[in-house]
C-alpha cells in the first residue's frame, strides 16, 4: 500500500476498500474502547458491587455466545478463502452458516435480556431506578455495551447478507471479492469485541 | 495489486484456530472458577488478548497481509493503551 | 509546464453539466472540487450567523446589567454560538473546504478514492448542522449547557439537549468520513513520481488530522450516546446521583475535544505554510522537521487532555503529568513557527493579500500560544480559570488560527478556485480593519480575566466596565472589517476578472493546471520528477 500503482480502472481499487475498511475498524475500536474506559473506572470505584451483581448472568449462556461467535469467524474466513479458491458452492453455504449462527446469537441474546426484563430490570424500569449505586452502573454498563454490539451484529449480519447476495448473482467471484473481504474483516472485529466483552461481564471474581 | 495473488489460507488452518480460541475461552472459564485473587482478573484480560491477537493475525490475515497493517494496528492498539494508563493516572492516586 | 491550458473547450468544473442541471447537479455532484465548494457555502452561513450571535453578545455585555436580553437566552445564546462554531466552523474547517478542492489536486490524483463516500460525509454535515440548529426551535428550548455538555447539569437541565448531542455526534461520524477518504487518497492516489516526501506540507497536515478524527471523534461519538442514553432511558453513568462520576465525562469529552483542537489547528498551518512558501518564493526550512512535527503535533496532542480539568477535582497527579506532557506540545508548534521565519529570511517576498493574512495569523496565534502557556502550567490555570481570559485565549487561538488561516487560504486560492482575480487593495483595507477590531474584540478580554471577570455571565459587576466598552467596540470594527472583505471577494466573483493560472508563482500541482480547473483536474496525468517546492 505504499507503492503507488497507477490503475487504469479508477473506480476500482481494492487494496483502497480494504485499507478503508480497516481505518473504519479503528474507528469502531475506539467507539467500544470509550465504553472500555468507563468500564474499567467504574470497576476499579465499585468492586464488591460488580462482583455481586455480575451474579446474575448467566456463565453457560454467555459460554454458548462466546462460541456460537467464534465458530461463525471460523466460517466467514473460510467463505473468504473458498471464493477465492474459486468454489462458489462452498462460499454460499459457509454464508449462510454465518448467518444462522449470527441470528442464533441474536436469539439467544433476546432470552437472555427477555429473562431480565421479566424480573423487572431494564433500563428506566422502577427496580433499576432503586439499585445501589454499584449495581446501577453495572447493569447499565450491561445493557448498553451488549446492546451496542449487537447493533454491530445486525450491521455485520446486513454486510454479510448483501456479500451473500452478490455472491449468488455472480457479481463477487474469485478475482473480484474485495466486499466479502471487507465484510469479513467486519464480521471479525464483532467477534474481537464479545471477546473482551465475555470475559468483563460474565466471568469477574 | 499486490493483494491478489496473495496467500490464502486453508480450510484446515481455520479449523485450527477455530479450535484454539474455543480452547483458550474453555480454560478462561475454568481459571475464574477458581480463586486466585487479583490475578483472576490479570488472567482473563491476558488470555482474551491472546485470542483477540489469535483473531487479529489469522482471521483477519494480518500475518499475511503487507507489513504496515500490522504496523498500524499496533500503534491504534498502543495509543488506545496509553490513554487507558493516563487516565488512570487520575483514579489510581485520587 | 506553467504555460496556460489552451483547452476551453474542456467545461472546468463550475460550468460542467452532468446528468442533471442547475443546483441538482451541484447536490448530486461526486467532484471533490464541488464538494469543496459546498462545505464552503454552508460552512460560510453558519459562520456569518455564529458572528451575529457573538455581536448580540457583546452588546449585552457593553454595560453592567441586563441590556438586550436575559441571563436564560445569554445561556443559549453562548451555548449555539459555540456549537456553531466548533462543530460546524472550524472542526471541518479548512480541511472539509480547502482539503476537499486542493488534496487530490496537489497529489496529482482525478478525485478522493472514495467520491461517493465523500458526498456522503457532505450530508451528514448538513443533517448533523439541522439537528444541532434544530435544538434551537423544537422540544424545550434551547440547550444552556455550553458547547461542552458538562454532566451533571447536562443530564439535568429541560432543555433540548438530547437533540444538540444527536447532531453532534452525526457531525464526528461526517469527520471521521472524511479523514478516512483522504488517509486513503494520500496511500493510494498519488500521482507517479509522487513520493511521501514530496508531497505538499498541506497534504501532511491533512493526513495527520486524518488520523486524529479516525482515532478521536469516535470517544466522543458514544460519550454523546451515553448521555443520550442517561437522558432517555434513565440509565446511570455520569450522574453522581446515580453512582456515576461526572469528571470521567469530562475526561471522554476532552480526550476527543484537545485532539480536535488540532483537527482545527493543523491544516490551517498547513495552509499558512503554503502560503508563507509561495509568497517567499524559496523552498521551504526544515521540510522534514515540518512533516514530523506536524505528524508529532498530532500524537502529542493525543495525551493533554487533562489540562482542561485542572480544577474538576481530578488527583494531583494525573495534574502534574497533565501539565509536564502539555508543555512538551508546545515544541512542535514552535518548530512550525520557527521554519516559517526560516523560510521567509532571504527570500523574495511577494507582498500581496494571502500574505498578509498569513502574516497576521501568525502574529494572533502567538498571542493565542503564549496564553496558552499561562492556561497550561498548574499554578496559573487555577487563577484564571473559567475567566474572560480563558475566552480570550481560544478566540487567539481558534478564531485567531484557524479563522484567520481560513481567509488566508481563500485569499490564495481564490483565484484558482473561480478563475478570478480580487481586488487586492481592499482585501488589504478589510484585512487592517478586521485585525484591528480583532485585537480590539479579545485583547481587554485578557485583562479582564485576570481581574477575575467569570465567563458564561450575561452580566458583571461595575469594576469591569472599560474594558468591556473597548470590546464591544473592536467587535463592531471587526464586523466591519468582516464585511469588506466578503463583499470584496463576492465583486470578484460577479465581475470579469481575466483567467491567471498562477498569478502568485506557486510550484505546488494546483498551480499547473487551468483556472478554474476541469472536472478531472489534469489533462493528463501528470509525472512528478522533482522535490516539492522547487525553486531554483
Ligand atoms: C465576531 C466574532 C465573535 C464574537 C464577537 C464572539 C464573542 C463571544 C462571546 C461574547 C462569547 C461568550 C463568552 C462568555 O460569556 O463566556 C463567546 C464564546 C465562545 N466563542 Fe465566540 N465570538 C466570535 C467568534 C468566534 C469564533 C470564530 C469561534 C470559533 C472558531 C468562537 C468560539 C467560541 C466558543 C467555543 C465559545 C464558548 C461557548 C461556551 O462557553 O460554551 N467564537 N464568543
Ligand atoms: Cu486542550
Amino acid at each position: 500500500m505504499e507503492t503507488t500503482t497507477h490503475h487504469e480502472d479508477l473506480h476500482r481499487d481494492d487494496t483502497a476498500s480494504k485499507l478503508g475498511m480497516w481505518l473504519f475498524i479503528f474507528t469502531e475500536i475506539l467507539l467500544f474502547g470509550g465504553m472500555f474506559i468507563v468500564y474499567s473506572v467504574y470497576r476499579y470505584k465499585n468492586p464488591v458491587a460488580f462482583h455481586i451483581a455480575h451474579e446474575e448472568l448467566s456463565i453457560p449462556m454467555g459460554f454458548i455466545n462466546t462460541v456460537i461467535l467464534l465458530i461463525s469467524s471460523a466460517t466467514v474466513a473460510i467463505s473468504i478463502s473458498s471464493i477465492q479458491k474459486g468454489d462458489r458452492k462452498l462460499t454460499i453455504r459457509m454464508l449462510v452458516v454465518t448467518l444462522l449462527l449470527a441470528l442464533t446469537f441474536l436469539i439467544n441474546k433476546y432470552f437472555e435480556w427477555g429473562a431480565k426484563f421479566e424480573h423487572g430490570m431494564y433500563p428506566g424500569s422502577d427496580l433499576m431506578a432503586n439499585l445501589s449505586h454499584g449495581d446501577m452502573l453495572f447493569f447499565s454498563l450491561y445493557f448498553f455495551m451488549t446492546g451496542l454490539h449487537a447493533v454491530h451484529i445486525i450491521v455485520g449480519m446486513i454486510l454479510l447478507g448483501v456479500s451473500l447476495y452478490k455472491v449468488q448473482k455472480g457479481l463477487v467471484h474469485s478475482t473480484r471479492f474485495a466486499l466479502l473481504e471487507n465484510s469479513g474483516l467486519y464480521w471479525h472485529l464483532v467477534d474481537l469485541i464479545w471477546i473482551f466483552l465475555f470475559p468483563l461481564f460474565y466471568l469477574i471474581h | 495489486m499486490s493483494e491478489n495473488n496473495h496467500h490464502i489460507s486453508s480450510y484446515k488452518d481455520h479449523l485450527l484456530v477455530l479450535l484454539i480460541l474455543i480452547f483458550l475461552t474453555v480454560i478462561t472459564v475454568a481459571i475464574t472458577s477458581i480463586e486466585l485473587g487479583p490475578f483472576n482478573t490479570a488472567a482473563a484480560m491476558l488470555i482474551a488478548s491472546v485470542k483477540a491477537a489469535v483473531v487479529l493475525l489469522y482471521f483477519m490475515h494480518l500475518k499475511f497481509d503487507h507489513k504496515i497493517y500490522r504496523i498500524t494496528v499496533g500503534i491504534v492498539l498502543a495509543i488506545y493503551a496509553a490513554v487507558i494508563v493516563v487516565t488512570f493516572f487520575d483514579y489510581f492516586y485520587r | 509546464m506553467a504555460e496556460h491550458t489552451e483547452h476551453k473547450h474542456e467545461p472546468n468544473y463550475l460550468e460542467y453539466q452532468g446528468k442533471y442541471k442547475g443546483l441538482l447537479g451541484w447536490l448530486t455532484s461526486t467532484d471533490h472540487k464541488r464538494i469543496g465548494l459546498m462545505y464552503f457555502y454552508a460552512m460560510m452561513t453558519f459562520f456569518l450567523s455564529g458572528v451575529v450571535m457573538g455581536l448580540l453578545m457583546k452588546l449585552e455585555l457593553i454595560a453592567p446589567g441586563e441590556q438586550l436580553m436575559g441571563a436564560q437566552t445569554y445561556n443559549g445564546l453562548f451555548t449555539v454560538h459555540g456549537l456553531t462554531m466548533i462543530f460546524l466552523f472550524v472542526i471541518p474547517g479548512v480541511a472539509a473546504v480547502f482539503g476537499n478542492l486542493f488534496l487530490p489536486i496537489m497529489i496529482g490524483a482525478k478525485d478522493v478514492s472514495f467520491p461517493r463516500l465523500n458526498l456522503f460525509s457532505w450530508y451528514l454535515y448538513m443533517i448533523g448542522a439541522m439537528v444541532v440548529l434544530g435544538s434551537q426551535f423544537i422540544g424545550d428550548g434551547p440547550p444552556d449547557t455550553g458547547w461542552t455538555f458538562y454532566a451533571p447539569y447536562s443530564l439535568k437541565t429541560n432543555t433540548n439537549v438530547v437533540f444538540a448531542v444527536t447532531g453532534a455526534f452525526i457531525l464526528g461520524f461526517s469527520s471521521i468520513l472524511t479523514g478516512l477518504n483522504f488517509i486513503v487518497t494520500m496511500h493510494r492516489l498519488r500521482a507517479p513520481g509522487m513520493g511521501w516526501m514530496r508531497m505538499p506540507l498541506f497534504c501532511w497536515t491533512l493526513y495527520g488530522t486524518g488520523w486524529i478524527q479516525l482515532l478521536a471523534t469516535p470517544v466522543v461519538g458514544i460519550t454523546f450516546l451515553m448521555v443520550v442514553a442517561e437522558r432517555t432511558l434513565g440509565i446511570g453513568f455520569f450522574d453522581p446521583a446515580l453512582g456515576g462520576d461526572p469528571i470521567l465525562y469530562q475526561h471522554l469529552f476532552w480526550i476527543y475535544s484537545h485532539p480536535a483542537v488540532y483537527i482545527m489547528i493543523l491544516p490551517a498551518m498547513g495552509a499558512i505554510t503554503e502560503i508563507v512558501i509561495t509568497f517567499s518564493r524559496k523552498t521551504v526550512f526544515g521540510y522534514t522537521a515540518m512533516v514530523i512535527s506536524s505528524m508529532a503535533i498530532a500524537f502529542v496532542g493525543y495525551f493533554v487532555w487533562g489540562h482542561h480539568m485542572y480544577t474538576s477535582g481530578m488527583s494531583s497527579t494525573a495534574r502534574w503529568v497533565f501539565s509536564f506532557i502539555t508543555f512538551l506540545v508546545a515544541i512542535p508548534s514552535a518548530i512550525k513557527v520557527f521554519n516559517w521565519t526560516a523560510t521567509l529570511y532571504k527570500g523574495s517576498i511577494n507582498l500581496q493579500t494571502p500574505f498578509f493574512w498569513a502574516i497576521g495569523f501568525i502574529f494572533v496565534f502567538m498571542i493565542g500560544g503564549f496564553s496558552g502557556l499561562v492556561l497550561g502550567s498548574l499554578a496559573t490555570d487555577i487563577h484564571v480559570h473559567d475567566t474572560a481570559f480563558v475566552v480570550a485565549h481560544f478566540h487567539y487561538i481558534v478564531f485567531g488560527g484557524t479563522g484567520f488561516a481560513f481567509f488566508a487560504a481563500l485569499h490564495y486560492w481564490y483565484p484558482k478556485i473561480y478563475g478570478k482575480v480580487y481586488n487586492g487593495k481592499v482585501a488589504n483595507i478589510g484585512l487592517v480593519i478586521f485585525f484591528t477590531g480583532f485585537n480590539l474584540l479579545y485583547f481587554p478580554m485578557f485583562v479582564l480575566g485576570i481581574m477575575g471577570m467569570p465567563r458564561r455571565y450575561y452580566d458583571y459587576l461595575p469594576m469591569f466596565h472599560t474594558p468591556n466598552i473597548i470590546s464591544t467596540v473592536g467587535s463592531w470594527i471587526l464586523a466591519i472589517g468582516l464585511i469588506i472583505v466578503i463583499v470584496n471577494l463576492l465583486r470578484a466573483r460577479k465581475g470579469s476578472g481575466k483567467e491567471i493560472d498562477n498569478p502568485w508563482d506557486g510550484r505546488t500541482l494546483e498551480w499547473s493546471i487551468a483556472s478554474p480547473p476541469i472536472v478531472e483536474n489534469f489533462e493528463e496525468v501528470p509525472t512528478v520528477d522533482h522535490e516539492a517546492y522547487d525553486y531554483k
